[in-house]
């Protein structure tokens, strides 16, 4: 590792006493990136935008938010109307929960296609696995807060899972509510935990920077970088790969903010919460729906809500079940076959999600819950054993298919010595 | 970097152009977060009051609130508004002529803020401290304020401040 | 050959977040419209699309509309008088439509509550007290507030039109039950509110057409205003924005292709 020469003396004399420059030089200019990522691998640094602008939004809508179930609506719908572009900094707050959701599930996926949860990237991918749970736990208790008959009725279904607990889940329930019913004491906690838990994902995220940066990025080969040739430094050209990444995201998401604000949303949270009547048809936000749809698949309460929290707990075991020596699933052409299935799986699932639990959908949601579960405990372990890969390339720099199989993981290089 | 000149050079205008633009959209995207935390639309909305002084007697004074303050209306009777005229304006500490702190002279308009610290003189009911000058006192540090709201004696600086206000008719002033 | 693979990763990727948008559209699509249930007619509207915009003389219109019909029984809960300024009135004007209403104030001085004339920071007072006032003066049936109704509806502004011009004659007159009316657009096509306009109902102020699809109309306008008075601002702004990054888009771009192309001329 060099030691950068700073220039400017005040930078210098700051650096020589507390080294910040010298880490981020390290960690965000010289930091060795494999050369050959493609445009997925932007996903991770706009997961980190997301972040920053659900926190940025979310301290600004806190300053004008009142968590008091006789003022919660009103005081979202003057931010709507009175404060000075409260209707855009809720907007972005709004959309933004969806949009992160979407480029952290394009993460995930990325992840499961390139292998990138196998060794020695194991931590990292159950660090990663933790986010998510906690993004999950945030955005529920956020959806809570403008306190809309989607809100209060999303509130009472999902607090109501935890009743199926044998023997202490009632009173488990009422400690979550603090009452006997969704009500005030639930929104004041719920809100306090929402301003709570972004920051315990940015802790998170530091340590899965932290484990992302002791082996470098996986990349789309799989393979191992075996020297200075396979690597660039991540400044200039990842963080303009990143910069011209975010711009495409922004995009999308400003046209989503400007233009169908309320595309992701449900009418029916505009109406005031109202305990004594449920809405005709009730979901949860669009990213909860597949796992919605697998806690409806089981006839069984306790079951339903095992197997939704299991849904999550097998990614968490998902290194070890997955014991192929290659990562990525460009050279595993059985594998790559399922995770197909397992895409189209999970986008069915969340259609079904969305659908009323009657007649034909509950078969599919049945079938397709099966899939899931049979996918990661049946059939990845199955083709660790039985799939024939194809040749791995030698190295990232001299990718010629059929340059000879490389035994997998042989050379556990870690991070290039530059 | 084995680019040549002409190439460099374009490169250069390339990233400059993306850099400055980034830092121009990062300048207007400061903008909205910065000015939410300015008065908010309902609250500009109260920004301006107008009040019926057609009730308040002769000797009275009436308190309202304008914009989170109490500004004080007092109907002056002849010999406070004589009182407030003769004052010699090298006695004052905040050289200030009656004539110019009212719109008619017996109507008073200013803010109930000491100009001290911000308590609220008293003054305002029958029955309580006028002090000294048989105007307003504020009993946090001792000011004492004569009929027409000006600082006579005790750590106050300035006058009692008066609020902009025009009569919208004979009736009704709009404060603010 | 390296390089194909690449762009064929690389449009992978684009083609997957298609995939979950389009995901997203078809699994939430389907649940909002869940909601409707009745027969929706698609009505063209000055404020859809990027360069939407609210018809000013329209909605002075609806608001009389809203306030000769709608407003003995439907609040306005969360638009004050101030503001009508997006309708077009001026200061003036806004004082003395407020000062029509009458609004509940206090306590004064011996702790009473009492009525005053609206000032334009008012908020519009509703029709009923509380919502257990309306649903008895209402037959049991809560006549919701209207501020948001064209936001907490799928397909608002259609949906409302259609439910306006929606009373029909029942196909089996005696499947009506008293106090219910038969409405096309309705979930159920059975409705507590009594057919609120006939045509003709009332003399706009401007003059102009009083069928009940041109009162519709504009009290449509209104509503969708009230629900969404942010609507223009938003939409003049996004397109800025969206201006902005393309732009942004390219020059980013650009930039990237040169800081990169002298990695792609190794490899190459």
């Amino acid at each position: 590792m060099s030691s950068p020469e700073f220039k400017n003396p005040v930078v210098k004399w700051i650096d020589h006493r507390l080294p910040v420059f010298s880490f981020m030089h390290h960690e965000l200019h010289e930091y060795p990136t494999p050369r050959n990522l493609s445009y997925l691998w932007n996903l991770g640094s706009l997961a980190g935008l997301a972040l920053v602008t659900m926190i940025v939004t979310g301290i600004i809508l806190a300053m004008h938010y009142t968590p008091h179930v006789d003022h919660a609506f009103e005081s979202v719908e003057r931010i709507m109307r009175d404060v000075n572009h409260g209707w855009l900094i809720r907007y972005i707050h709004m959309n933004g929960a969806s949009f992160f959701f979407i480029v952290v599930y394009i993460h995930i996926f990325r992840g499961l296609y390139y292998g990138s949860y196998k060794a020695p990237r194991e931590l990292l991918w159950i660090l990663g696995v933790l986010i998510l749970l906690l993004m999950m736990a945030t955005a529920f208790m956020g959806y809570v807060l403008p306190w809309g008959q989607m809100s209060f009725w999303g509130a009472t279904v999902i607090t109501n899972l935890f009743s199926a607990i044998p023997w202490i889940g009632d009173s488990i329930v009422v400690w979550l509510w603090g009452g006997f019913s969704v009500d005030n004491p639930t929104l004041s906690r719920f809100f306090a935990l929402h301003y709570l838990m972004p920051f315990l994902i940015v802790g998170v995220v530091i340590l899965h920077i932290i484990a992302l940066h002791r082996f470098g990025s996986n990349n789309p080969l799989g393979i191992d970088v075996s020297g200075k040739q396979d690597t660039i430094p991540f400044h200039p050209y990842y963080t303009s790969k990143d910069l011209f990444g975010a711009m495409v995201f922004l995009t999308i998401f400003a046209s989503a903010i400007f233009f169908y604000p309320n595309f992701l949303g449900h009418p029916d949270n505009y109406i005031p919460a109202n305990p004594l009547q449920t809405p005709a048809h009730i979901v949860p936000e669009w990213y909860f729906l597949p796992f919605y749809a697998i806690l409806r698949a089981i006839p069984d309460k306790l079951g339903g809500v095992l197997m939704m929290f299991g849904a999550i707990a097998v990614l968490f075991v998902l290194p070890w079940l997955d014991r192929s020596p290659v990562r990525s699933g460009r050279f595993r052409p059985l594998f790559k076959l399922f995770f197909w299935v397992l895409l189209a799986d999970c986008v069915l699932l969340g259609y079904l999600g969305g659908k009323p639990a009657e007649g034909i959908y509950v078969t599919l949601s049945r079938l397709a819950t099966a899939y899931y579960f049979i996918h990661f405990l049946v059939i990845l372990p199955l083709l660790s054993v039985v799939e024939k890969t194809r040749p791995l390339p030698q190295s990232i720099s001299t990718p010629v298919i059929g340059g000879g199989m490389v035994s997998a993981p042989a050379a556990k290089r870690g991070k290039a010595d530059v | 970097m084995s680019d040549t000149v002409e190439n460099q050079g374009r490169r250069d205008f390339i990233v400059v152009a993306t850099n400055t633009m980034l830092a121009v959209g990062a300048a207007a995207v400061i903008y909205p977060f910065v000015n939410q935390m300015n008065p908010a639309a309902d609250t500009l909305a109260l920004s301006s009051i107008e009040v019926d002084v057609s009730g308040i007697e002769e000797g009275q004074a009436i308190t309202v609130k304008w914009r989170g303050k109490p500004v004080f209306i007092r109907h002056r009777t002849a010999k406070e508004i004589e009182l407030a005229g003769q004052v010699n304006m090298d006695d004052l500490r905040d050289p200030q002529g009656d004539l110019d702190r009212v719109e008619k002279p017996e109507l008073l308009v200013i803010q109930g803020i000491c100009t001290h610290l911000g308590c609220v003189p008293l003054g305002q009911k029958i029955g309580e401290v006028k002090g000294d000058f048989n105007g307003w006192f504020c009993p946090c540090h001792g000011s004492h304020y004569d009929t027409s709201g000006r600082i006579r004696k005790g750590p106050a600086p300035t006058n009692l401040e008066v609020p902009p206000y025009t009569f919208l008719s004979d009736n009704v002033i709009k404060i603010g | 050959m390296f390089k194909r693979i690449n762009q064929t990763i690389c449009a992978g990727g684009i083609a997957m977040l298609a995939c979950v948008g389009v995901m997203a559209t078809s699994v939430v699509s389907p649940a909002m419209a869940a909601g409707g249930g009745g027969d929706i007619k698609d009505h063209e509207w000055t404020f859809d699309g990027p360069f939407g915009y609210f018809d000013k003389a329209s909605l002075q219109r609806g608001f009389q509309v809203y306030r000769e019909v709608c407003a003995s029984c439907h609040g306005l809960e969360y638009i004050a008088f101030r503001n009508f300024s997006d309708l077009g009135y001026s200061d003036a004007e806004i004082k003395a439509i407020a000062a029509e209403y009458e609004v509940m104030d206090g306590p004064d001085e011996e702790g009473e509550m009492f009525t005053r004339k609206a000032i334009p920071a008012d908020r519009v007072p509703s029709p009923y007290a509380n919502e257990n006032a309306a649903r008895a003066s209402n037959g049991g049936a809560y006549p919701p507030d209207l501020s948001l109704i064209a936001k907490a509806r799928p397909n608002g502004a259609n949906y409302l039109y259609s439910l306006l011009v929606g009373y029909k004659d029942a196909p089996h007159s005696d499947d009506v039950p008293d106090g219910m009316y038969y409405n096309t657009a309705y979930s159920g096509n059975l409705i507590a509110m009594p057919q609120p306009l006939y045509g003709d109902d009332i003399e706009l102020a401007g003059g102009g057409d009083t069928s009940i699809e041109a009162l519709s109309e504009d009290v449509v306008t209104f509503l969708a205003w009230a629900a969404e008075p942010e609507m223009e601002t938003r939409k003049r702004t996004g397109i800025a924005v969206m201006l902005f990054l393309f732009v942004m888009c390219f020059v980013s771009y650009g930039s990237m292709r040169y800081i990169w192309a002298d990695i792609k001329k190794s490899k190459a």
